[in-house]
């Protein structure tokens, strides 16, 4: 409840913030601060120095621009689960944030903070892996591009170097011709899988009771044509030390039938992809991990091409 | 290291110098003697020090008073204009939406912003809405009927809202 | 004649102040001068403290001053336990409010920083050098009294801290020749109770005057005064104990802490205002913990399902220390109840108390009832499947008929009075019960996991006639006392030494005032809290509050209106026998709009111009009320749920709680607490548990590991009542603060082992996570995989559900 001392600077800009980041040791990036604040105030870390983002308005918002969504680091869940533009170009993003933590975690939170924590079983690293997206940071040197697939190092640990900033993620738009989405559910599912021309994207996750941090999640885009998987991506988070694609399932899919006894045995084929270092702790053991996360691809699956029963 | 700041609380303007650690919600009570936003946990998950900033709810426990600085911030204490309860307070009176009261600055708080959002929700929306909001007495029965009493009584234009 | 406000659910008069952020709870009051404490606790579960070395913190910037152990020894009194049950062997090991020489559980006090501010005080404790040798630690209650594992107390052989044996009848003899047996180990985990204020103190102290105050998040400032006499060794008369605005209890805050004391050591000391409040974290260590037993249980029956006998061992943890009333838990308001609702010759309960290197356990919401119910009601179930025959059958025949004035069960208490098959008898009208059976073997077939549960319970509340607690080792009494006061003005302050904290008797008492002497409701003020203001009271706590306190009140009323009628008789030249009353109207028979009203009562009371003789003047009664008998509120409650056998998720997807409190006086705050109870008992079944290594470190020790019920997990809670009236006390109330969580837990339970009973699971440890339920589908071997039911079963929790 009481944090240690530090030094406060507040960022006048992204170059004074690399500046900062340069010249004082030990000193950490705030933004939010939903991830630094609840550990320093349990005194779990203890920054010498926090430089506050907090104020650059160039690191918020968000602009789709020929096939992609461009989001600012500092935007917040809650903004990418409210903007239209999101929720058209992709629904699948817009709808994981808006099931990230609680609405105030919602209103302070960053997506750029979240990813830059890099919590094995976080909504965003699983989703914008499943997206194939990319993470801009900032350095002395100047900007760089890091794929996603490179950005996470390690539980809490990732490429962006200690002068470096996050600013911004870009996100590939679903490409879709004409289904419903996961919005849709509950409002019926009179159109099936024939239907759907286009990707399809979907998250299931097993939330924890208490923190509400994810503890396991899988994301699926199915890539369909008249019923058939033309290709898909699928994703998983909370298994292993950081988000990890799950190329056996995908190609288990990949020109299938779209049925659910097609789904279930591509999601079976997930142990493949996961390896022996399986994360557990006293909520989720590693081995029930592992057990249940083929089911939640599978859920996840089913509710992308609208065939989950309600 | 103090830091000099400068917000608006309830409609008043303040200046004032505060340590860097300093937590929103103790300058809030400290400071300008605000005690109606209440500290339940240290992890940010009871909701008990919900206040709005610039029109958003925050946990004013996961928040630095410096980075309040320059925003319009409301607390329980502001929500009543000219001495009328706001709709969502009298709803909460209404259906005994709380009973030791502890956790209620917070309820009413994040329930006046998920009305604002989403006029008319239905009781799993509300549910939802209360995610981050813990109240260890009710068993939340009652605050979902005050939640979904108050937007009735907003939206058909009584209460004063 | 107007709607009778006793009965009415009207708002309460506590809202206005809460609603707006107007109230008063501890940590909002700040006398002039204040500073404040922060306390070093252990990070062992067990150590030996060679040295400690608090120069570094004594030098810190704000620090005014540093005490450890060897500052209290000798000043302060080692903190007493407070029931010591006879004929028990209670070792009340020492209890030294600052560790000195062990450290006996993670949270145990080291030392207290006094800062001028809180995070001066918290930078401080870093710089305390404790030098610990960390000795080995036991969690386990049944462990814990094993040969060879660690000792607690050198005073307490085998950690026993106490062994309690209650019986009626002959079980020996009732198992022997039993058709049936049914048996189970249940597992009460450890509960954190977790009101949503923390605990916090602010102790001043006037040298001059040797007067200390204390402001204390307390269920029962009486008894907290009392105990801080005992050990601060100030006068009794000479300490002021206010709980301002509390924010919840459900028992957390009877027990008079060491934390408090130390407070009060600091205030005195230093001659200035010391405020401690414990923030979240330090919470889930510091303050007391609930449940915690371990228990081997069995039930005899007839091949019809009539049960003969029920019996028990139980290794019932205490935590490093006795708690205030820890004693009393596991025993007098446990095994005393092991005849619920039902009639059952042969009983016998076996509960050892045992000490464990974790936080004391004390009172939590129903204390020692809700197992009592658990393990009955677990045991009914293991019957009706042992003999074939629907729950609610085997439930139904083994029920105590209807009775009105007293019914003694085997282990010795006597009800109250209780229509046990009528409650029950509405529990299924409403929820359909055939039906629900019905629809739940349709679904199985369809692969659909229903689960139903169905509960009966009796309770023992209203503690509790002041003679039965000092026969059982109770430190005090157990009456009420209330006074009434009327002004000259009509208007009526009614003094209380109950405590609520939630429970809104501001209003009920307000309305039982009203109902009894005819004032407006609006003209009456509750005044409760302030040890130098209110009369003595035990405090609230076992569904007393409206039983004991409201029965004093309801006495005084009734004598100021005797009063009122003799100086009505004497104002009206009348004969006393002649004087009516109705509706705060006092008048000759006959004569009703020529009568005195108790507001003309009251001024001509209070000028006193017109005495008859020998009256004293004033309108004014105080009672000092002693129940004759505990009250016995009884109900039938009725869960439904789906388990997603995927991956083991529960959802409780209908909640119906039928209870019988006996006349209500404000229906609305009635339902409230059924909503609030039945939720907390939801949060044991499914979520709740504390959960420590083997070196005594608490793994669930915050709210991001801890779960407690969250809107979105729960539902609607649907109540209905009976309303059978206790002949025992004035009103005939019986209490329902803790109804809904003593019969919650197991019938959700209940539920659950339901719904998993075609996979072959019988039994399963709570909390009731989903890895567990997953895990006992994949033992019984019974997953059959149909993956019809995730939509479903997946309700809330899926990011694909969120907000749409």
């Amino acid at each position: 409840m009481y944090t240690p001392d530090f030094h406060y600077h507040k960022a006048g800009s992204v170059a004074e913030a690399i500046e900062m980041l340069g010249h004082h040791e030990d000193s950490r990036l705030l933004a939010g601060g939903h991830s630094l604040l609840p550990l320093m105030r349990l005194r779990l870390a203890r920054p010498a120095t926090l430089i506050d983002i907090g104020g650059l308005d160039e690191l918020r918002g968000i602009r789709v621009h020929e096939g992609h969504i461009h989001i600012g680091a500092l935007t917040t869940h809650g903004e990418i689960a409210r903007s239209h533009d999101v929720q058209h170009a992709n629904p699948l993003v817009a709808e994981v944030a808006g099931g990230i933590g609680d609405p105030q975690v919602r209103n302070r939170g960053t997506i750029g903070g979240n990813l830059a924590h890099a919590d094995p079983a976080s909504d965003w690293g699983t989703i914008i892996t499943v997206m194939d997206g990319s993470v801009e940071v900032q350095g002395p040197s100047g900007s760089r591009t890091i794929a996603i697939g490179d950005f996470f190092q390690g539980a809490f640990a990732t490429a962006v170097a200690d002068d470096e900033i996050v600013t911004g993620i870009r996100v590939p738009t679903l490409v879709r011709q004409g289904h419903g989405h996961g919005h849709d559910h509950g409002h019926g599912h009179d159109h099936g899988a024939e239907s759907i021309n286009g990707e399809v994207g979907e998250y299931a996750k097993m939330s924890h009771p208490a923190s509400f941090y994810p503890v396991i999640g899988g994301a699926v885009v199915i890539n369909a044509e008249g019923g058939r998987c033309v290709s898909a991506r699928v994703a998983v988070g909370g298994l292993v030390p950081t988000p990890r694609r799950a190329p056996s399932v995908e190609a288990a899919l990949a020109g299938q039938e779209l049925t659910a006894g097609n789904l279930e045995a591509a999601a079976n084929q997930l142990a493949n992809d996961l390896g022996d270092e399986i994360i557990g702790d006293i909520f989720a053991s590693a081995d029930y991990r592992r057990a249940i996360a083929p089911v939640e691809v599978k859920h996840a699956m089913l509710h992308a091409i609208g065939l989950a029963h309600h | 290291m103090k830091v000099p700041i400068k917000l608006t609380v309830n409609g008043r303007s303040h200046e004032s110098e505060v340590e860097a650690r300093t937590l929103l919600v103790h300058y809030l009570r400290d400071d300008l003697g605000l005690t109606g936003t209440k500290i339940g946990c240290d992890t940010s998950q009871c909701g008990a020090c919900v206040v709005r900033m610039n029109g958003s709810t925050v946990k004013s426990c996961t928040c630095l008073a410096v980075q309040a600085d320059g925003a319009e911030v409301t607390t329980i204490e502001g929500l009543a204009q000219d001495g009328n309860l706001h709709p969502v307070q009298e709803a909460f009176w209404d259906n005994h939406g709380l009973q030791c009261g502890y956790c209620t600055a917070g309820m009413i708080m994040t329930v006046a912003e998920l009305l604002e959002r989403n006029p008319n929700p239905s009781a799993e929306e509300v549910r939802a809405g209360l995610e981050g909001n813990i109240c260890r007495c009710t068993g939340y029965h009652n605050i979902v009927k005050a939640a979904l009493a108050a937007a009735e009584a907003i939206s058909s234009g009584a209460g004063g809202g | 004649m107007t709607t009778r406000i006793f009965g009415s659910g009207i708002r309460r008069r506590e809202d206005p102040r809460l609603i707006t952020g107007q109230a008063s709870y501890t940590d909002d009051i700040k006398p002039a001068g204040l500073v404040h404490a922060a306390i070093l606790r252990s990070p062992h579960g067990h150590a030996r403290i060679n040295s400690i070395d608090t120069s570094a913190a004594a030098a810190a910037p704000g620090v005014i001053a540093v005490y450890t152990g060897a500052d209290t020894e000798g000043v302060l009194n080692p903190m007493p336990c407070a029931w010591v049950i006879p004929d028990s062997d209670v070792k009340a090991v020492a209890y030294p409010p600052i560790a000195k020489d062990v450290v006996r559980y993670v949270g145990d006090a080291v030392a207290v920083v006094v800062a001028e501010d809180r995070y001066q005080a918290e930078d401080a404790l870093e710089l305390i050098n404790v030098d610990y040798e960390p000795l080995p630690t036991v969690i386990n209650p049944e462990a814990a009294m094993q040969e060879g594992t660690p000792q607690l107390h050198e005073d307490a052989p085998n950690n026993q801290a106490f062994h309690w044996v209650a019986a009626g009848g002959d079980t020996d003899d009732a198992f022997a020749n039993a058709d049936v047996v049914v048996r189970d180990t249940i597992i009460q985990q450890k509960l954190i109770p977790n009101p949503m204020e923390p605990r916090s103190a602010i102790a001043t102290y006037v040298p001059a005057m040797g007067e200390l105050t204390i402001w204390n998040t307390t269920q029962n400032p009486h008894i907290a005064r009392f105990v801080t006499c005992l050990v601060t060794g100030i006068p009794e008369h000479k300490i002021r104990v206010i709980a301002p605005e509390v924010g919840g209890g459900f028992g957390a805050k009877i027990a008079v802490y060491a934390w408090d004391m130390v407070t009060a050591f600091c205030a005195m000391k230093l001659g200035r205002p010391v405020k401690w409040t414990e923030t979240r974290s330090e919470n889930f260590v510091s303050t007391t913990h609930g449940r915690d037993h371990v228990e081997y249980v069995e039930m005899a029956a007839n091949s019809d399902g009539r049960v003969t006998g029920v019996r028990s061992v139980v290794y019932a943890g205490m935590g490093a220390y006795l708690s205030t009333a820890a004693p009393g838990i596991p025993t007098i308001l446990h095994g005393l109840m092991y005849s619920g609702p039902y009639d059952i010759a042969n009983i016998k309960a076996d509960i050892y108390g045992v000490f464990t290197n974790s936080t004391p356990v004390e009172a939590y919401r129903g204390a020692g009832r809700p197992e009592a119910t658990f393990l009955l009601e677990r045991l009914m179930d293991l019957v009706a499947a042992e003999v074939g025959k629907d729950p609610v059958e085997v439930r139904r025949m083994n029920l105590i008929p209807k009775f009105e004035n007293g019914h003694d069960v085997a282990i010795g208490l006597t009800y109250d009075s209780g229509d046990y098959e009528g409650v029950l008898n509405v529990a299924l009208e409403h929820v359909n019960y055939d039906q629900l059976r019905h629809d739940q073997a349709h679904g199985r077939e369809h692969g659909r996991l229903t689960g139903i549960g169905v509960s009966c319970y009796c309770e023992i509340c209203g503690l509790g006639p002041s003679q039965v607690a000092g026969a059982v080792g109770f430190g005090g009494g157990l009456w009420e006392s209330a006074t009434v006061r009327f002004y000259a003005t009509g208007k009526v302050n009614v003094f209380i030494g109950t405590s609520p904290h939630g429970q809104g008797e501001e209003t009920t008492f307000a309305q039982i005032m009203s109902d009894e002497l005819g004032v407006p409701v609006d003209d009456v003020e509750v005044v409760h809290g302030d040890t130098d203001t209110t009369p003595m009271g035990w405090g609230t706590y076992g569904s007393r509050t409206t039983v004991v306190g409201g029965g004093a009140l309801a006495l005084s009323a009734r004598k100021i209106k005797d009063k009122a009628i003799t100086l009505a008789a004497h104002l009206l030249e009348a004969a006393e026998a002649d004087i009516e009353y109705e509706d705060g109207n006092f008048f000759v028979r006959g004569a009703p709009d020529n009568g005195k009203s108790i507001q003309e009562i009251a001024l001509m009371a209070n000028v006193a111009w017109n005495m008859p003789e020998g009256m004293e003047p004033g309108l004014e009664a105080t009672t000092f009320y002693d129940p004759p008998n505990f009250s016995y509120p009884f109900g039938a409650h009725v869960a439904v749920v789906n388990v997603d056998p995927d991956n083991g998720h529960i959802v409780l997807e209908r909640y119906v709680a039928v209870d019988d409190c006996g006349p209500q006086i404000n229906p609305m705050i009635v339902e409230g607490q059924v909503h609030g109870g039945v939720v907390q008992g939801a949060g044991q079944a499914l979520w709740e548990g504390a959960v420590y290594d083997d070196n005594g470190q608490l793994l669930t020790g915050s709210m991001l590991d801890y779960a407690l019920p969250r809107a979105h997990l729960v539902p609607d809670i649907e109540t209905l009542s009976t309303v059978t009236p206790s002949p025992h006390n004035p009103l005939g109330v019986k209490g329902i603060g803790e109804t809904g969580t003593i019969a919650s837990t197991v019938t959700i339970y209940n539920a659950v082992i339901d719904a998993l009973r075609p996979l072959g699971v019988t039994r399963l440890e709570m909390p009731l996570t989903p890895e567990r339920v997953w895990r006992a589908i994949q033992e019984a071997g019974g997953h059959h995989g149909h993956g019809h039911s995730h939509g479903h079963g997946h309700g809330h929790d899926h990011g694909h559900d969120h907000g749409h």
